[in-house]
């Protein structure tokens, strides 16, 4: 074992780069990630996630800087670094020729559970995940979301303190991806690491305890998501109103950061929690409108791409 | 002491991982047995009279010239099937998984070999057999039937192995597919079929050096006694060296994967 220290944080970064070719895909990238914690790397397709991901998860070599996971130098000790972590990447890294069942055996064996402790786990991660209906059936009878559960299961056979989750919901639907939200949630509570990969900023929001912004290979701005969203300013309510009165008079009590007198629309700036909301309302209560309509845009990825590299996701692909 | 005793369990659970994979698909194997077997009952009954009467016989004596080359045009044939499926492995996410695990590493690879060396002697039994059937007469003694095992044994896995780096090398499950079938070529450019000093001069000289002919004329002495000279030392020489190359090639593909 290596020395432990009290406060030991799951991932350490400092200066690490990568390039493919003459291509940088990773600039000079500092993070830490502390234990029990859950750090969603947000950003587009082609920003480095993945390469951020399997350079952690030892697939890929590191052009420069330093790396410690789960304790070990990633340089120096990369089979101590896979003995602690559990890898779910974008691809549904199955067995597609085995049963449920036999893809989890696979694991068990390959961790070198042994035959009753790795039949137990099996079992348990079967209940768990819930697919104890498919155990039998060859992984390519399953539907996407039962895949990306077995492949999620199988990372978990050996009990890895930190997981890497690269893009954990795309493609799926709305229900497996609240599953899924709840699966991850469910292994925080066991005191488990998870570093995620995501394109959603709902979903970095609900999950992760901190974010980190990645951007062409550099990480153009980092907190918790309460820190993001108050920087993040394309949140707000937009009204309509029934007539250019109701419009023009609103415009006075309000504090409107965008004025429309064509579709006689205001729009106001909120995070989108209740508080604002309940301003706004009460304004307009006060100086007796009411409004036609009200829907509440929450700030998203673009807005996240507007803010901190003053252009959006559009222009950039 | 440890590591050698985990190299040899992950190598192990990937064998048991193959053999799970040929119980589930076995339709790969009786495609595997199909086109050898096709194969000989071509050359036996359209071409065996006309051969078999080149060679001084007829029809039964060509079956008898004719079985140990097609044993190694199953082996030949067989290995297509380990180079597609290191192709799949390779081309599916589960590489990644098994790369970003604490296990041996070459243990995916030992597995895919030992898998395929059981896939390729169960179609060499039936292959075998059916030549057997047809009026293949052996006269080996079983200590020359043991050899003949061996000499088999020994080059299935120099070509297993050559497939697994062909597989490893291939970017699609296609191409993969498609280069290992020169060597279903290789026993026609050898003495698999008819006698080499019937060929042109520059053919002749590939047929007589080219490794697969010294090991058909090793199975043909074994099983029936015909003249083996020195052809068993170049056919273990050859399995070895193919082996060897094959793995080296194998392993470091297999590493530069990791780095894509």
């Amino acid at each position: 074992m290596t020395t432990t220290v009290t406060t030991r944080p799951a991932v350490s970064v400092a200066g690490l780069r990568k390039t493919f070719g003459t291509k940088t895909v990773l600039d000079d990238i500092d993070l830490t990630v502390t234990e029990g914690t859950v750090f969603a790397l947000l950003g587009p397709n082609g920003a480095g996630k993945t390469t951020m991901v399997r350079i952690l998860a030892t697939l890929l070599p590191a052009d420069g800087g330093s790396v410690r996971v789960a304790g070990h130098d990633l340089a120096r000790d990369p089979d101590g670094v896979r003995a602690s972590i559990g890898l779910t990447g974008q691809f549904a890294a199955v067995d597609r020729l085995l049963t449920v069942q036999e893809n989890l055996r696979l694991m068990a064996s390959l961790h070198r559970l042994g035959k009753s402790a790795g039949a137990h786990r099996v079992d348990e991660l079967i209940e768990r995940f819930d697919l104890a209906e498919s155990a039998k059936k060859p992984v390519s009878l399953l539907s996407g979301g039962q895949q990306r559960r077995l492949d999620l299961a199988m990372t978990l056979v050996g009990s890895p303190r930190l997981i890497f989750l690269d893009e954990p919901t795309t493609g799926l639907d709305p229900r497996s991806r609240h599953t899924m939200w709840q699966i991850v949630r469910g292994l925080v509570a066991d005191g488990v690491t998870v570093f995620l990969t995501t394109q959603y900023l709902d979903e970095a929001d609900e999950l992760a305890d901190r974010i980190a912004v990645l951007d062409h290979g550099r990480i153009v701005v980092e907190g918790t998501p309460d820190e993001l969203k108050r920087r993040i300013p394309g949140g707000h309510l937009l009204l309509r109103f029934a007539d250019p009165a109701a419009h023009r008079a609103a415009a006075t009590v309000l504090d409107v950061t965008q004025k429309d007198d064509d579709a006689l629309t205001l729009q106001v700036a909120s995070d989108g929690g209740v508080t604002s909301l309940r301003a706004a309302l009460a304004a307009l209560e006060r100086a007796g409108i009411e409004p036609a309509d009200l829907t509440i845009h929450t700030p998203d990825l673009d807005d996240v791409f507007f803010a901190f590299t003053g252009a959006g996701l559009e222009e950039k692909r | 002491m440890t590591t050698l005793a985990n190299t040899i369990t992950d190598s192990r659970t990937m064998f048991q991982r193959q053999l799970l994979h040929l119980r589930r698909y076995p339709s790969l194997t009786i495609m595997l047995i199909g086109l050898p077997v096709i194969f000989l009952l071509l050359f036996v009954y359209v071409f065996g009279g006309t051969l078999g009467a080149g060679l001084g016989g007829g029809r039964s004596e060509y079956v008898n010239y004719l079985a140990p080359g097609i044993l190694l045009f199953t082996i030949a044939g067989a290995v297509a099937g380990t180079a597609i499926s290191i192709a799949m492995d390779m081309t599916e996410g589960i590489v990644d998984r098994f790369r970003s695990m604490a296990i041996a590493r070459a243990s995916l690879l030992t597995g895919h070999v030992l898998g395929s060396l059981v896939q390729i002697f169960i179609a060499l039994f039936f292959v075998l057999g059916i030549a057997l059937l047809i009026g293949f007469r052996p006269n080996a003694t079983p200590l020359e039937w043991l050899a003949t095992i061996g000499v088999l044994l020994a080059t299935s896995f120099a070509l297993t192995w050559l497939a697994v780096a062909l597989g490893m090398a291939a970017d699609s499950v296609e191409t993969a597919s498609n280069t290992p079938m020169f060597l279903s070529l290789l026993p026609f450019l050898g003495s698999g079929f008819v006698p080499t000093e019937t060929m042109p001069a520059g053919l002749r000289q590939f047929a007589e050096y080219q490794p697969f002919t010294p090991v058909i004329e090793t199975l043909r002495g074994l099983l029936l006694g015909t003249g083996i000279g020195n052809s068993a030392w170049i056919t273990l020489g050859w399995c070895a060296a193919i082996s060897a190359l094959s793995y080296i090639w194998a392993k470091r593909r297999y590493n530069q994967k990791a780095a894509k």
